[in-house]
């Protein structure tokens, strides 16, 4: 099983993502945003960072590297794709998933242990979890606030579509909590928050994280 | 030279964090006059020339694809003399 990590310019979080890859048993295969190839890989991981320095709005120059084209082609046909903190912000400019992240509003960066709700197991990002799971992982964003209409939030709650929710207080003014959504597939996933800093209990908050990655190699193995 | 400028702003609907900064910070300066301050983007696009009715409509069709995203904001296209 092989999961490709993509690196844009400016990405921070491709080291620790590949190697929670290869810590939850998958080959992580290293992807390169100027390149049109996938390298045959089985699921895709927006890793975090500030891709394109994040000029314009997060994720807004990404979406047009050649790898994304590629990407865009092959979520729609149904290849497992998680994008953590800015690989979710380019998964909502590249339209893969709805509403957009937008500046905490508190206008601070934030970087703390979070603790969220895993709300949905059902994608092959989160069946490594139980419903209603509580996991601590770090977040650390400026852009963190889901923001959405009112039309696309309800359809998101009505077709359970949200994936993790931040538990107690709200940490950057997304909607109805949101930390993490899926599209209509259930393959595409985007959350806030950064499991792959949470896979070993000597550098990070928890070991929580790797469920995500464990799940994605049971997805793949069924 | 003629200038199209494209002023991109968020959807009223949408949190404006940076906005609300400003209006709070105004009366903390002695400026009372804001009941509210939106901040948004705004981009000058040099021409040679006057730009053609076909021109505009690709900077309306780039504002739409790049230099704003609807989900979140709305924008204008406007010549500037």
């Amino acid at each position: 099983m092989r999961v490709g990590v993509i690196t844009f310019p400016g990405t921070l979080d491709d080291r620790d993502a590949a190697r929670a890859v290869e810590v939850g048993g998958a080959e992580a295969v290293s992807l390169w945003h100027g390149d049109a190839d996938l390298k045959n890989v089985d699921a895709i991981i927006l890793p975090g960072g500030f891709s394109y320095g994040d000029y314009l709005r997060c994720g807004a120059i990404s979406r047009f590297a050649p790898v994304m084209q590629l990407v865009i082609e092959a979520a729609n046909k149904g290849m497992p794709v998680l994008g953590i903190c800015n690989g979710f912000q380019v998964l909502c400019e590249s339209h893969l998933l709805p509403g957009a992240l937008t500046r905490n509003a508190d206008l601070h960066f934030l970087c703390r242990d979070q603790e969220i709700e895993i709300v949905n197991n059902q994608t092959p990002w989160t069946s490594s979890f139980q419903q209603g799971e509580k996991v601590v992982i770090p977040l650390k964003n400026m852009e963190g606030a889901f923001q959405c209409d009112d039309q696309t939030l309800a359809m998101l709650e009505g077709e359970g579509r949200v994936i993790a929710r931040y538990v107690g207080e709200n940490p950057n003014g997304s909607r109805n909590l949101i930390a993490g959504i899926t599209n209509a597939n259930g393959n595409v996933v985007g959350l806030m928050p950064h499991p792959e800093h949470a896979i070993n209990e000597l550098t990070g908050p928890s070991a929580q994280g790797l469920g995500f990655f464990t799940s994605i190699l049971n997805a793949m193995v069924k | 030279m003629a200038k199209i400028v494209v002023d991109v702003m968020l959807k009223p609907e949408i949190l404006d964090p940076q906005g609300n900064a400003v209006a709070s910070a105004l009366p903390r300066l002695g400026f009372n006059f804001a009941k509210s301050v939106r901040q948004g983007k705004r981009f000058e696009i040099e021409f040679e020339g006057e730009p053609t009715a076909a021109q505009i409509a690709e900077v309306e069709k780039a504002a739409e694809v790049l230099l704003s995203n609807p989900v979140i904001e709305n924008f204008v296209v406007r010549v500037e003399k």
